[in-house]
């Protein structure tokens, strides 16, 4: 099926995605800049490779007729829905707490939530 | 009253999603699945009420903004998720950062509001909301602080989160 080529694109941009992510977090500074390689780059990331399981459930039900598979797709939409909706919480979570125990931000040209606590 | 059956409703949709497949009824569903999920769904209704739809507030069962909400969703949101991700690229191969955390005014008056614009805004180009205060100014870390917006008191919002104001407003407010 042409479907074939599309789940191997949605991989390839997923798979490079996540990869950039975690060398972002080798490569940056300090705990800020790491949140933004750890969660755009992942999340946009994990949509894709899901986008890919979904497209492969719906050749699959389209090919075989089985529901077993509508349900596969369903259920991953339902996780990239969940994931879009909780991964940004998450990271302002990290950086709130972060900052709050004191931890700056290195290289910092300006900090207007530092000059608000004092 | 109206939480309750809010809650209930949206449990069984969920519950609907869930489970189709299951039989032939309706196409995709079995009336015993149908049944428990009604059953469940007002047990979860019942329980949740208490904590659920707190603000009394209920706009959002507009159908217009669920419209919306899906058109900023494939629309602008993608295109500037898609653009984060190259910029994110980007720094990571280059290194080039110029960090900061700033402050931007986004005159929303909602607990919704302010959600929808810093979710967005967390996903969106080199952005990443850090703090808000009561008077729902949200503190932003900005990967690449463009020279001269540091000196500013509030950063220009078109320049750290694009439209989304607008959108928010639209959508949620």
């Amino acid at each position: 099926m042409w479907t074939d080529y599309l789940i191997y694109i949605f991989l390839g941009i997923g798979l490079t995605f996540n990869g950039l992510g975690s060398i972002g977090l080798l490569r940056f500074p300090d705990v800020y800049t790491r949140l933004h390689a750890a969660t755009k780059a992942t999340t946009f990331g994990s949509i894709f490779t899901s986008l890919g399981v979904v497209t492969w459930a719906f050749t699959q039900l389209y090919l075989t007729g089985s529901y077993a598979n509508l349900s596969l797709a369903l259920h991953t939409i339902i996780a990239i829905a969940a994931l879009i909706l909780t991964n940004p919480v998450g990271a302002h979570a990290i950086a709130r707490a972060a900052h709050r125990s004191g931890v700056l931000p290195k290289y910092a040209v300006v900090d207007r939530l530092e000059e608000v606590k004092k | 009253m109206l939480a309750f059956i809010i809650t209930t409703a949206a449990t069984f949709v969920v519950y609907l999603v869930l489970t189709a497949g299951s039989g032939e009824f309706l196409m995709f569903w079995s009336p015993e699945e149908i049944i428990m999920g009604l059953f469940l769904s007002v047990i979860v209704g019942a329980i949740a009420r208490h904590y659920l739809c707190m603000s009394k507030n209920y706009r959002m069962l507009n159908p217009k903004r669920w419209l919306l909400f899906i058109v900023y969703g494939f629309g602008p949101f993608f295109l500037a998720m898609a653009k984060a991700n190259i910029d994110v690229a980007y720094r990571v191969i280059t290194g080039k950062i110029r960090p900061g955390i700033v402050k931007i005014d986004p005159k929303l008056k909602t607990d919704y509001g302010v959600t929808f614009l810093a979710n967005s805004i967390t996903l969106t180009p080199g952005t990443l909301s850090v703090d808000v205060d009561e008077a729902n100014a949200l503190y932003i870390h900005w990967i690449n602080v463009p020279e001269g917006e540091e000196k500013k008191e509030y950063a220009d919002i078109k320049k750290v989160c694009g439209s989304f104001a607008e959108w928010a407003r639209r959508v949620a407010e």
